[in-house]
């Protein structure tokens, strides 16, 4: 067992794993941040999208020991004070999921594009996408409601 | 996923050292290649040995001849890098298109290296812009770092510390990828350096190769008709998968010279 | 978004595109899907699964596995057999052309001698964690003698083919015909021209992102069952699992399947993991959990599709269909999953008619058996393999005939005035207007401006094609006396219960279970439309045996026009009970009560009760029609619908061919459907979206391939084709609405609709844009391999 301690959603975390512990299976397992999902073992779906220290990441794909002194943000911490983000908004206004599964890991994801490319047209959007599969809403509404984003936040920022 | 060590050393020589006492030690970067492995049960170490931390091994310098990546320099670090972009744009577009976004954030030019996946996008980049991959105790040339199938030239207990890239004319990647697996079925990278062109070619078959013939031709003029209709690469040594043939794949070797000719031309 | 109303007023809800109210718990990520829950002292299962496509078990040997850490227990398919445990059963019994019965083999829940398709399930290995489970299941040994394998459709009728099922001879299933046989052939001998086409369905693989998982919970103490499961129809598999495999009576068993991340189709089916974890449970004496790995799922999950379709389709000199001849074979897998028999069958087969007016058609079906995985019911469900097949055939029949792939539609359409529509192949069709939906795709389209676009993509070196499909469906499943009469084992009716509450807000029960498609929004827009009472003070409740008194599930594009009219019934029997109770209030007779959206008035007075006041009154009856009317006001219906509902359309496609790669890009993507009365309009565009991307993904990217040795080649998203997001455009859908006429909605269903209707229409735009070099026909997936041969196998004949 090796201890790790990090920041998850803001709150401190210090806790003995398995090295083999996936990041995943600690959010999931030992705090039971549900919210995190995992789609498949192959490291495609994108149902499992956390931030790691401001940057997206697949938390299958990574262990928790490897998430040692991070900054780890889940989509249970994205809403602040109860006032839900932007993109947590503007799916919801576009009725941008359906099953909710691969939600959470899209909702991350798609933070992370608005926040580093602020520019991202619909071509852009679409390609970032590549590595979160959803099966329900063909991806019409998921894009359009990030682009409505974008724009909120551009406006918001202006 | 059976149970290993894991160490998390600060330098290159500690690493090497944890390496060689492990009795199935391996070397981890970003895991976005091996963790998959793992996961599936297709290896089993008694020892993982992190070096994405290791400060030596990160980082990007240039000088004018050469653009030097650091071995723990993540994917997205290189597709961002004004210097890379200034200097090799061909290849910060490449890596830019590796796999996905959280690829890209965890994934690192020495993991993917060493792991020598024959669709992985970086073997073309090597091959193509006449990269020297050093290491902890030697510097081993482009054209004979890839050795076969998952197969490089590195020992064992050896580890990638940078990787230097030379600086060309102009370049450019062209990338046909796997619709299920975002891996290249044919990526080319094509640089022009005043000496001659280069053509790495991943992808398409066990281990990245050079079209020679593309390179001669090319070399004599840098334009896509260049690679005329008449010249095809021998589909004998290429892969075959459900998704693509090795006569399909051999097919796409000169389209996709051909359009990245065209790109690296456009800038 | 909430909507704020006042009791009394007439609400906004149905026809608004209220955004959904179970989005909250899934965009925070409070969802609560079967893998989350967690129960105290809940042990693991892994199933161990035959690496083999075919082959005998000479021994296993458990001893080494029970032996590692933190395992519980392991079984095999020797216990089950010990414990006499029921095998898993077929919902649908279909019979051969000479009246015997299917072959149906036995589906036991661990196989103890023979496993017959890579993936099938051998031994549970249960341990204290998951990691545990799976390092013991490596040392499970099992001695396998292999055997020659089934691995395809092709294979399974060829002489001298593997035997999957010894009792199943020529790995015939059953060999089942529908229609005049004599009047198409006599169609064909007066036609002035036959066209033939030969079209394979191919194979998909479900892929829901949550993968299937069930946690199976013995309570000792109260000597019942508790089964966690990631279902569409949680009462049916209390009912399968309950009468057919552990012999639990219903009372004992319940089934609560949760948040459930999409299902289509693959998630109807009783599977052996489900049974397994609930048997399991009672022997250790803890909760037993098992989640599916992706790479599980490939190999165990019901697969969609696989057939091949061979038709003639006769024609006079103007193109107008006189008769059609199908032969259809139908791949089943191994075993025949809870639905199989019916897909090939009564959800396609009946489907021949399309909605065209050809006079005599005639289908046969032959379903087989392979060493796959089982085949049944994905998104469509049958209906797809028709519209695909219909559709490519009118293609090519308009150009062997010179025609305009229009004109030779409009020609043969059924006409609006000739509803109801009694076709040839045991439907009748209550309504349609498939010339309006066609008049609004090709407006969508722009289809004018086509030929300019086409011109613009070969300019930037690329072939540009236009593809159509007018298409209609069955679904609202299904009418019970005639599904029985077709061979299903159950009703298809569907159930709910209204409970008005004292302080009026109102919680509706319903059999159907939404994993996706929004029904707590939908049905509550629809309750609250009904009863008058505000959006926001009804709640619908679905997905657990004990809370719900019966249902069917969501399956079928059936749980509006089938669930919702269950909900409807019971809405009605609210009113009906309030209405006496109004009258008393009011001193009026009943028969002078008007019911008017949330109010009883006393007709030609302003006197009036609202339904809070009547629902007060009835919980507290002080002033009360005591001797007639019972206290509370809670109804509970049952409704079983008259025929199937027919959604249809017309979906156009525009592609983009890239000549030197093959590549398929499709640049638009028009659906214009009649999907009937609509609740709420974001709901279903939604389900379009969805729906569009499933049938361009068969058309372009997915398809499970096996090898000849029954080896799954596609079995992981390494190379199995997901559709992404940069796979598409922005599509285009509307709807035009004729209403259903034998249900109180008029609702048709929309949630199988972009599936069935889209493929052809991406393949025949496919073959469009390649029909000037020459290519006439192409398979789907279209991959831009298949694209390449084609242009260059044409050049070689041209």
């Amino acid at each position: 067992m090796i201890r790790v301690t990090l920041k998850v959603n803001k709150r401190p975390v210090s806790i003995e794993v398995e090295p083999r512990t996936l990041l995943v299976e600690l959010l999931r397992d030992k705090l039971q941040l549900t919210g995190t999902h995992v789609g498949c073992d192959t490291s495609h779906c994108g149902a499992c999208v956390v931030h790691v220290d401001g940057r997206s990441v697949k938390s299958c794909t990574m262990l928790a020991v490897e998430a040692d002194g991070a900054t780890v943000t889940t989509i249970e911490g994205l809403a602040q004070g109860g006032k839900l983000h932007p993109m947590q908004d503007a799916f919801h206004q576009h009725h941008a999921l359906q099953c909710g599964f691969c939600t959470p890991g899209m909702i991350m994801s798609a933070v992370e594009l608005v926040e580093t490319r602020p520019t991202a047209d619909e071509h852009e959007t679409r390609e970032w996408l590549e590595g979160n599969f959803c099966r329900c809403t063909g991806y019409h509404n998921i894009v359009k409601a990030i682009l409505s984003c974008r724009d909120a936040m551009k406006e918001k920022s202006a | 996923m059976r149970d290993f060590q894991f160490h998390r050393p600060s330098t290159v020589a500690d690493a090497l050292r944890i390496l060689r006492q492990a009795s199935q030690g391996k070397l981890l970067g970003g895991g976005q290649s091996f963790l998959p492995v793992l996961k599936l049960d297709m290896a089993e170490p008694s020892d993982l040995i992190s070096v994405s931390g290791i400060p030596e091994l990160r980082g990007i310098r240039s000088d004018g001849q050469q653009v030097t990546i650091g071995a723990a320099t993540s994917h997205a670090e290189v597709a961002r890098s004004a210097e890379v972009r200034a200097k090799i744009a061909g290849l910060a577009r490449l890596a830019d298109g590796i796999g996905d976004p959280q690829v890209r954030n965890r994934g690192t030019i020495g993991g993917s290296l060493a792991h020598a996946d024959p669709a992985a996008d970086y073997p073309a980049a090597i091959l193509g812009l006449s990269a020297t991959v050093k290491t902890d105790r030697r510097s081993i040339a482009a054209d004979s770092f890839f050795t076969g199938l998952f197969e490089t030239a590195l020992e064992p207990d050896e580890i990638i510390t940078s990787v230097s890239f030379t600086v060309p004319q102009r370049s450019a990647y062209a990338k046909f990828a796997s619709h299920a697996s975002r891996y290249a079925v044919v990526g080319v990278m094509v640089a022009q350096y005043a000496g001659g062109v280069r053509v790495g070619i991943t992808g398409a078959g066990p281990s990245a190769f050079r079209w020679k013939q593309a390179e001669d031709a090319l070399s004599i003029r840098f334009s896509a008709d260049a690679i005329t209709a008449g010249m095809t690469y021998p589909s004998d040594d290429l892969t075959s998968t459900p998704e693509a043939s090795a006569e399909y794949r051999a097919h796409l070797i000169p389209v996709m010279t051909r359009r990245a000719v065209q790109a690296a031309l456009a800038g | 978004m909430s909507t704020t109303q006042t009791p009394g007023q007439s609400t906004p809800s149905i026809g608004a595109s209220i955004p959904r109210r179970e989005d909250r718990r899934f965009i925070t990520g409070a969802g609560r899907y079967t893998d989350d829950i967690v129960l105290p002292n809940q042990a693991y299962a892994y199933i161990l699964r035959s690496p083999h496509a075919h082959a005998l078990i000479r021994s296993i040997s458990t001893d080494a596995a029970l032996a590692a850490p933190g395992v519980v227990a392991v079984f095999t398919g020797h216990d089950v057999a010990a414990d006499k445990v029921g095998g898993i059963p077929c919902g649908w019994l279909v019979k051969s052309k000479d009246g015997s019965n299917m072959v149906e083999p036995p589906h036991p829940m661990l196989v103890a001698d023979r496993v017959r398709h890579v993936g099938d399930q051998v031994a549970v290995i249960i341990a204290d964690s998951k990691a545990e489970a799976r390092a013991a299941a490596q040392l499970v040994e099992v001695d396998y003698d292999v055997l020659p394998a089934v691995a395809t459709l092709g294979d399974a009728i060829t002489d001298g083919a593997a035997t999957v099922w010894d009792q199943a001879k020529g790995n015939v299933c059953f060999d089942w015909d529908l229609g005049d046989k004599a009047a198409v052939k006599a169609a064909m001998k007066s036609a002035y021209k036959v066209i033939e086409i030969e079209v394979r369905n191919n194979r998909v693989i479900p892929n829901a992102i949550e993968p299937r998982a069930a946690i199976g919970h013995y309570d000792v103490s109260g000597d019942n069952y508790t089964l966690y499961t990631t279902s569409q129809n949680p009462h049916l598999i209390r009912l399968l699992l309950g009468a057919f495999v552990l012999g639990i009576p219903e009372h004992r068993l319940r089934v609560v399947a949760p948040d459930v991340g999409g299902g289509f189709g693959s998630k109807i089916y009783h599977y052996a993991e489900e049974a397994i974890v609930v048997w399991a449970s009672k022997k250790i004496g803890r909760p037993v959990k098992w989640t599916a790995e992706r790479s599980e799922s490939f190999m165990s999950d019901a697969h969609g599709r696989d057939t091949v379709m061979k038709a003639h389709l006769a024609v006079d000199k103007e193109g107008k269909f006189l008769g059609l001849c199908v032969h259809n074979v139908a791949n089943m897998g191994a075993y025949l999953s809870t639905f199989a028999p019916a897909i090939p069958t009564y959800l396609s087969a009946t489907l021949m008619a399309g909605c065209y007016s050809t006079p005599a058609i005639y289908v046969e079906v032959k379903a087989v058996f392979t060493n796959t995985v089982p085949v049944d019911a994905y998104r469509g469900a049958g209906r797809p393999e028709s519209a695909y097949l219909l559709e490519r055939l009118v293609d090519k029949a308009a150009r062997e005939l010179g025609m305009d792939r229009l004109e030779i539609r409009r020609k043969n359409f059924i006409r609006k005035d000739q509803f109801p529509y009694k076709t040839p192949v045991a439907l009748e069709y209550d309504t349609g207007d498939y010339e309006s939906t066609l008049e609004m795709a090709l407006q969508k389209v722009d289809y004018q401006g086509f030929s300019a676009r086409r011109e613009a993509s070969k300019k930037r070196g690329k072939l540009r094609g236009i593809g159509f499909s007018t298409y209609v469906e069955a679904c609202g499943i299904a009418p019970s006396a005639l599904v029985g009469q077709l061979g299903a084992r159950a009703g298809l009716y569907e159930a709910a219960t209204v409970r008005v509450h004292p302080t009026g807000s109102v919680s509706v029960f319903t059999g159907t279970h939404s994993h996706g498609q929004g029904h707590e929004t939908t049905f509550a827009q629809l309750v609250a439309d009904q009863l008058g009472v505000p959006y926001d003070k009804v709640e619908i409740v679905h997905g657990d045996t004990d809370k719900i008194p019966f249902g069917m599930g969501t399956y079928g594009s059936r749980s509006l026009s089938v669930g919702g009219s269950a909900i409807v019934k019971a809405v009605d029997k609210i009113v009906a009970k309030g209405k006496k109770i109004a009258a008393h209030l009011l001193e009026a007779s009943e028969a002078d009560i008007e019911w008017k959206q949330g109010e009883f008035l006393v007709v030609g007075t302003n006197r009036k009760k609202s339904i809070g006041e009547i629902a007060f009154a009835a919980y507290v009856p002080h002033n009360y029609p005591i001797e007639t009317v019972e206290p509370g006001l809670e109804e509970s219906a049952f409704y079983d619908p008259k025929n199937f509902t027919y959604p249809a359309g017309c979906h156009v496609c525009e592609v983009e061919i890239d000549p030197d790669t093959g590549v398929v890009q499709v640049v638009e993507m028009v659906a214009a459907d009649d999907v009937g009365v609509i609740i709420n309009p974001m709901i279903v565009d939604g389900q379009m979206h969805g729906g569009l991307v499933q049938g361009i993904g068969q058309a372009l990217y997915e398809e499970a391939q096996y090898d000849e040795s029954g080896q799954l080649l596609t079995g992981s998203f390494l190379n199995y084709g997901m559709p992404r997001a940069s796979d598409f455009p922005f599509f285009k859908v509307g709807n035009h609405v004729t209403a259903c006429t034998h249900n109180p909605i008029g609702a048709k269903g929309v949630g199988e609709v972009g599936a069935i209707g889209c493929p052809p229409a991406v393949v025949n735009a496919v073959l469009d844009a390649l029909a000037p070099l020459g290519v006439t026909d192409i398979s789907m997936p279209v991959t831009p391999e298949k694209v390449w041969r084609a242009i260059e196998s044409a050049k070689a004949t041209h």
